[in-house]
């Protein structure tokens, strides 16, 4: 009987210990959450890696204001102050208008040219259930060239300042720190200035960033030429910079060989030389504001 | 000997009925405020999609929320949230386990509203601390309604306000936890 009673004591404590531990996890009696589909976001800071789309879209309701720079060569050394001295520039807004759904337009001082284009993803990369790897966008812009006719003696069509692009985006936002995108792109010129020049241009786009704080990361983008390029005449455009991120804006601070800010001009029309030194300083200054707000509370 | 089987009996009835003693949500809501005099827009966030358990016998309280899941009035503030204040992807959740200290004071089976306080740890920004408020619970015809508010301090969490909005952003968190139950039915 005694050793029976110290059992049975035993045996309580063990019934009282395990309802115990049932009590320390409550939130286990509801079993395991399902997963969700969560979309992938922040694989860029900006909506452009420097010069080129990025596989990021624009929260809906939102505004992007941009002002892009692009300064002179710096090669040019303290005559021209490094090219500072020369700023051609680009100023655009940008919308979101659903998830995966943004458009924008803008005017650059180069050529006077107006451009817009629309960005729509049908795949973003996503966790969860109905998890997808990576993002698949696609862009279809036009940019209009504003400036005087060469010769307004001759009859000229408004159709010839025009130039249309195509592109698709995939993209990978491999971890917090790496994200890689590839672009192919096409683009249609109306009027080309030499007749040597092919109007459809194909180029293949890389880019990419490393995050190496939470508000700092390195960027380059690189337009392959696979038509379309003569030598000494134009080259394969190459960016790199840092983004940094202040708060309220993001900058992105780089080097590059082009000066043009819309597709057309960047990709074909890039007419300096990494290998000569012909770098120029600029950067994108990007602001978002917030036009439509969520009204949860 | 018989004393004993009464006694097994009796305990092993009081731990069957214990899952109904229990009750929960998955639609609880958390929301938070860190607005100071100076800040040009309200920083003020809410989850609608907070999971909370109630065991009304011991008084323990457990919450669960997804950071992801808060809503902010501007998208760019939910993105800094998520990117570089939370960073919501590397601590998914925050989560609070403690218990209610006067339990036996409520009466969960009559109508009628009752001062708590509540006493546990919170984990957050992978960080676990002791957190203590006094809260109110609602009865009214079977429906258990918990409502607490409590503060943070970002700090005490890890989470670090860059000195560029130091002065815009409050250096604690008004914290806003407001749970509708129903009786959790084990099957």
């Amino acid at each position: 009987m005694k050793i029976n009673s110290s059992r049975a004591i035993l045996f309580l404590s063990f019934v009282f210990i395990s309802n115990h531990l049932l009590a320390q996890d409550l939130l286990s009696l509801l079993g395991e959450e399902k997963p969700q589909k969560e979309l992938v976001t922040n694989a860029f800071k900006s909506t452009r890696v420097i010069n080129a789309h990025s596989m990021e879209f624009l929260s809906p309701g939102t505004m992007d204001f941009r002002i892009l720079h692009r300064f002179g060569q710096m090669n040019q050394g303290y005559s021209n102050f490094f090219g500072l001295d020369q700023a051609s520039m680009r100023m655009g807004f940008d919308f979101g208008i659903a998830k995966s759904i943004m458009f924008g337009f803008g005017r650059s001082t180069y050529k006077k040219e107006l451009d817009a284009y629309l960005k729509f993803a049908p795949i973003r990369q996503a966790t969860g259930y109905h998890s997808f790897p990576f993002t698949v966008a696609t862009v279809a812009g036009v940019t209009m060239n504003t400036s005087p006719w060469a010769d307004p003696t001759i009859k000229n069509y408004t159709s010839s300042r025009m130039a249309y692009y195509f592109q698709a985006i995939i993209g990978r936002k491999f971890s917090e720190a790496v994200t890689l995108q590839l672009s192919p792109t096409m683009i249609h010129t109306n009027l080309v200035p030499i007749h040597t020049q092919p109007n459809d241009v194909y180029a293949v786009g890389f880019g990419g960033r490393i995050k190496f704080t939470k508000r700092m990361a390195f960027t380059w983008d690189y337009s392959y030429l696979v038509n379309g390029r003569y030598d000494s005449l134009n080259y394969n455009p190459l960016s790199i910079g840092i983004d940094i991120e202040t708060g309220g804006h993001v900058f992105q601070l780089h080097f590059s060989n082009s000066t043009g800010m819309n597709e057309r001009a960047f990709v074909t029309e890039t007419t300096n030389n990494w290998g000569k030194a012909e770098i120029r300083f600029g950067f994108n200054l990007s602001r978002v504001f917030q036009i439509k707000k969520n009204k949860m509370l | 000997m018989k004393k004993i089987i009464f006694l097994f009996s009796t305990v092993l009835l009081v731990a069957n009925t214990n899952a109904q003693d229990k009750y929960f949500t998955k639609t609880g809501k958390i929301s938070f405020d860190a607005t100071v005099p100076k800040s040009p827009e309200n920083i003020v966030a809410v989850n609608k999609a907070t999971t909370m358990v109630l065991d009304t016998k011991t008084g323990e309280m457990q919450f669960v929320v997804q950071m992801k899941g808060f809503e902010f009035e501007r998208a760019l503030m939910q993105e800094h949230f998520n990117e570089n204040y939370v960073e919501t992807t590397k601590f998914p959740k925050a989560e609070f386990k403690g218990g209610i200290q006067n339990n036996e004071k409520i009466v969960y089976t009559k109508d009628g509203s009752y001062a708590t306080h509540v006493k546990g740890k919170l984990t957050m920004h992978g960080v676990t601390n002791d957190v203590e408020t006094d809260g109110k619970i609602t009865v009214s015809g079977g429906k258990i309604s918990t409502s607490a508010s409590f503060s943070a301090l970002f700090a005490d969490y890890n989470i670090i306000i860059p000195s560029v909005v130091g002065d815009k952003v409050a250096k604690s968190v008004k914290i806003n936890v407001e749970c509708a139950l129903e009786a959790l039915k084990k099957n």
